[in-house]
C-alpha cells in the first residue's frame, strides 16, 4: 500500500520534561581502578541529563588534586581476584609487593583503560565538569592534607563539611564508591 | 521494523524511533528529526551531525560525546547546549544513526 500523507512518526522520549532525579557519587578511593566506577557512573548520569554531584573524600580527593591527579596508582596487593586480562589464573599476592610492580600494573592498567578510548583522570574529571557536574571536596580530608581550594582543579565547586553534602543529597540517591 | 514516511521518502525506524537504514538519511530528514524534537539546527548543529555521519560509516559505530569533542571539534560544553540534556542520544537521532553504545 501507497501513501502520499507523512504517517505519524515515533519519537523517542528523550524525558525532556523536567525530572527531580539527581544522582550523588561519594568517591572515596585513590586507587587507579577504584576511581574510575563513579567517573564514569558520574558521567553517563550527566549525558543522561541528569543532576550529578561528586563528594571527593580521603583518597578519592587525589581525584580531584592538581598534584596528583595524573599520577594515581594500581596494585593488586589484597586484590585476591587479580588475574591478567581474560585469564584464569590469580597473580599471587606476594609479587605485588615487589619492588616496581605497582608501576608495571599501574602502566598495564592504563594502557587496557586508553586502548578502551576512556580518557586519564584529568580528561574524565574535565570532561564531567564541562558536562555539568558538580564536583566538592571534603572538607575533612582538605584539613587533613592541608589542601585549599587552590589544589583542586577547576570545576571544583567548594570544600564543604559532611553535613553541607547531607543537605544536598536530598532526594538523590547516594552511591558510596 | 516499522517504517515512517518522513519529509516524502519511507524510511526505516526501530520501536523508539532511531533510523536503521543509515543510507536512507538525507539532510531533508535530519531537519524534520530535529524539530521532532524541538532542535533547530544551527551551522554548528550540522557540523556536529555531518561528523557522527562521517564516523559512522568510518568506524562502523556512533561516536561517543568524548570522540566529538576530541575528533570532531565541538568542546562537551558546547554539545550539551547544541543538544540539551541527552547530548549524544540527541545528536545520534537526529543524524539517522543508532544510540552510542560505548560507556564514555
Amino acid at each position: 500500500m501507497t501513501t502520499t500523507k507523512e504517517t505519524p512518526v515515533v519519537v523517542p522520549d528523550f524525558g525532556d520534561e523536567e525530572t527531580d532525579r539527581k544522582i550523588c557519587f561519594i568517591a572515596s578511593k585513590g586507587t587507579l581502578d577504584m576511581v574510575y566506577p563513579s567517573l564514569i557512573m558520574a558521567n553517563a548520569a550527566l549525558g543522561e541529563g541528569i543532576e550529578t554531584h561528586i563528594f571527593f573524600t580521603f583518597w578519592g580527593m587525589d581525584i580531584i588534586t592538581k598534584e596528583l591527579q595524573d599520577d594515581l596508582q594500581f596494585t593488586w596487593m589484597g586484590n585476591t581476584a587479580m588475574h591478567p586480562p581474560g585469564k584464569k589464573m590469580h597473580m599471587p599476592q606476594g609479587m605485588a609487593g615487589l619492588p616496581g610492580m605497582t608501576k608495571v600494573a599501574t602502566k598495564m592498567m592504563k594502557k587496557q583503560i586508553a586502548d578502551l578510548d576512556v580518557p586519564e583522570v584529568p580528561e574524565m574529571v574535565q570532561m564531567i565538569a564541562d558536562a555539568g557536574g558538580q564536583l566538592w571536596a571534603c572538607k575533612m580530608s582538605a584539613d587533613m592534607m592541608g589542601f585549599e581550594m587552590d589544589d583542586f582543579v577547576d570545576g571544583v565547586q567548594g570544600i564543604i563539611s559532611a553535613t553541607d553534602f547531607v543537605e544536598l543529597s536530598e532526594g538523590a540517591q547516594v552511591i558510596f564508591t | 521494523m516499522p517504517v515512517a514516511t518522513i519529509a516524502g521518502a519511507d524510511v526505516a525506524i526501530d520501536a523508539e524511533g532511531f533510523m536503521t537504514e543509515f543510507d536512507e538519511w538525507t539532510e531533508d530528514i535530519g531537519v524534520f528529526l530535529a524539530e521532532q524534537i524541538g532542535v533547530e539546527l544551527s551551522e554548528r548543529h550540522w557540523e556536529v551531525i555531518r561528523f557522527v555521519r562521517e564516523d559512522y560509516k568510518a568506524q562502523g559505530e556512533t561516536p561517543t560525546l568524548r570522540r566529538v569533542s576530541t575528533i570532531g571539534g565541538v568542546p562537551t560544553k558546547e554539545l550539551f547546549q547544541l543538544f540539551p540534556k541527552k547530548p549524544a542520544k540527541k545528536m545520534s537521532y537526529v543524524a539517522g544513526v543508532p544510540k552510542p553504545k560505548g560507556c564514555v
